[in-house]
């Protein structure tokens, strides 16, 4: 019988449902769950967590989620990759093991920790020896914005999980990795795959890639055919069915909602894509345009033919750095002339911070209901002045917190001094919110050193 | 005669900084062509005008009958810096549905 490896996904970023790992423990066969935490500025969030106690840092509702599933994990053999270990892998790891003990599972479980992605503290010896950490989108080099850095990791591929995994490792937790690389580790583990196979790389990657958003390829978020989806209520994640040969097999356990087509594993493909012939990872180059997929049976898609190139001596590196402030307010205006009111409103509120002389980077109006998410184009489309309410929408951004502080008092003064017909303000005034802003760099992947501790529960 | 996107494609979008991706799907085989010859980068262009500040870039994706759009400048900044409702670009893909191509009967 040629050996199948099964990979679940529970969990498709932090606050994706919790009882998804549940499900897929518990619901069929698996060998893996793999489960992704990590957006892009959630390092900054962890990281200030962590500077004010030492023992955070990580995603929290990761523990009590781990309890409620060790015990199967245990009884099934069942193996966790998890980049829940934010910029604390090992005080997330300690956190586990306690509750893993706690359990009964004493001398029962390993858990594997995955470290050296974080480059805070180096960052000014590596600016030093010549490394500009260049923004990849800007063209600006770091020390621009040095001062104001909160978080600075590189992005660790599959390998580093890979060790864990041999050194018998159950449950690996991670820092920075990519989401790809917590599907690709197992498959590289069970197939015991050479790094240089960029193929089999490129197609575990690809693997990854289709499940790391979690039901998004299994019915979520689905545009195509979306009202003829079944049973959302009891989605069923998608599971990558894994062969030696690169192929594998997109599933869900039997007896849960959603669909799994060719149509939805498309959707999912192109998500977040740049130029498909290179989505570059630590791991490989994969091509998108050598994927073949084909519906072998209901809920069944297979993906074969995928190529990949070498990897490329570079990681990404994603650095969070303090931007400055902004806010959101908004009002409710109903028929009639709701759009004209809240127009009106807007104008009204744009000459009285004008008035007040504040200055910011950025003012920006949306009437929702109108022209929030497709703009001038909606616009155009129908009949604006006939809608039976809008909301009024608008937000401000500058460096300074004062001037966006003084803006959020100049929402609900409006109720009153402004047009008539509005209401929807019972949220109070909108609170201003620092930015951390994101900055993309690379840097020579040779001075990155990542570490795998494997400690026994 | 005048054909919407919406009734040959399907589409789902996402975001890297202040970029948005459209990735646009034929809905079957047979549409793909069309998409290629009508659905260009400049004509994408022209649909967003208003909408985005840079360039738009075009990939083909013929063994998923897909096209992949890259619209720079399109989300005010992007991420946590957006003022944007759409900060991230998720439905892009839905205004870019709503183009209109010219396709002989």
């Amino acid at each position: 019988m040629t050996k199948v490896v099964r990979i679940a996904a529970g969990q498709g970023f932090w606050g994706d449902w919790l009882e998804a790992p549940y499900r897929q423990v518990t619901g069929g066969p698996i060998d893996y769950l793999m489960m992704d935490y990590l957006a892009e500025v959630t390092m900054s969030i962890m990281q200030k967590q962590k500077s004010r106690d030492p023992a955070l840092g990580y995603a929290k509702d990761f523990i009590p989620l781990m309890q409620r599933i060790l015990p199967v994990l245990a009884q099934r053999k069942i193996k966790v990759t998890a980049n829940a270990g934010g910029v604390n892998p090992g005080a997330c790891a300690a956190a586990v093991a306690e509750a893993a003990r706690g359990l009964g599972l004493q001398g029962k479980l390993k858990i594997g920790i995955v470290t050296g992605d974080n480059l805070l503290d180096r960052l000014d010896g590596l600016l030093a020896r010549g490394h500009a950490l260049t923004n990849l989108d800007t063209g600006r080099p770091l020390r621009d914005v040095r001062d104001h850095v909160l978080s600075a990791n590189a992005y660790l591929g599959a390998w580093p999980i890979v060790d864990a995994l041999r050194q018998g490792a159950d449950i690996v937790i991670t820092g920075r990795v990519t989401d790809t690389g917590l599907t690709l580790a197992p498959l590289i583990h069970s197939f015991n795959w050479p790094a240089s196979a960029w193929d089999l790389m490129a197609a575990g990657t690809v693997a990854g890639h289709i499940i790391e958003c979690g039901a998004q390829a299994s019915g979520g978020n689905r545009l195509i055919d979306w009202q003829r989806v079944p049973d959302l209520a009891n989605v069923g994640y998608p599971i990558v069915e894994g062969h030696a040969d690169g192929s594998f097999e997109i599933v869900k356990h039997p007896g849960t909602g959603g669909r799994i087509d060719v149509p939805g594993v498309t959707e999912q493909l192109v998500y977040e894509m740049g130029d498909p012939t290179a989505y570059i990872t630590p791991d490989c180059v994969a091509d998108f345009t050598t994927i073949q997929l084909s519906q072998v049976r209901k809920d069944r898609v297979r993906v074969s033919g995928v190529r990949g190139k070498p990897a490329t001596d570079k990681l990404k590196v994603s650095i969070a750095y303090s931007y400055g402030y902004k806010a959101v307010g908004t009002l409710v205006y109903s028929w009639p002339d709701a759009l004209a009111k809240a127009e009106a409103a807007d104008r009204i509120l744009r000459q009285r911070l004008k008035d007040l002389k504040l200055s910011f980077e950025a003012i920006h109006t949306e009437f929702v209901g109108v022209d929030a998410t497709h703009g001038p184009l909606a616009r155009k489309a129908r009949q604006a002045d006939d809608v039976p309410e809008v909301q009024l929408r608008i937000g401000v951004r500058a460096r300074e917190q004062a001037p966006v502080d003084r803006f959020t008092r100049e929402i609900a003064p409006l109720i009153l001094n402004g047009p008539p017909s509005v209401t929807g303000f019972a949220g109070g005034r909108p609170k201003p919110e620092e930015i951390v802003a994101y900055w993309p760099a690379l840097i020579d992947k040779q001075v990155v050193k990542p570490m795998v501790e494997v400690v026994a529960v | 005669m005048k054909k919407q996107l919406l009734a040959i494609a399907h589409a789902r979008s996402g975001d890297k900084g202040d970029t948005a991706n459209v990735g646009l799907i034929a809905t079957h085989p047979k549409y793909y062509p069309l998409l290629v010859k009508h659905v260009t980068a400049a004509r994408v262009a022209r649909h967003f005008k208003g909408m985005i500040t840079g360039k738009v870039e075009r990939f083909e994706l013929p063994n998923l009958h897909a096209l992949n759009f890259l619209l720079h400048g399109a989300l005010d900044g992007g991420g946590t810096i957006s003022l944007k409702t759409d900060a991230q670009g998720k439905v892009f893909s839905t205004a870019l549905l709503r183009m209109e191509i010219e396709v002989s009967r």
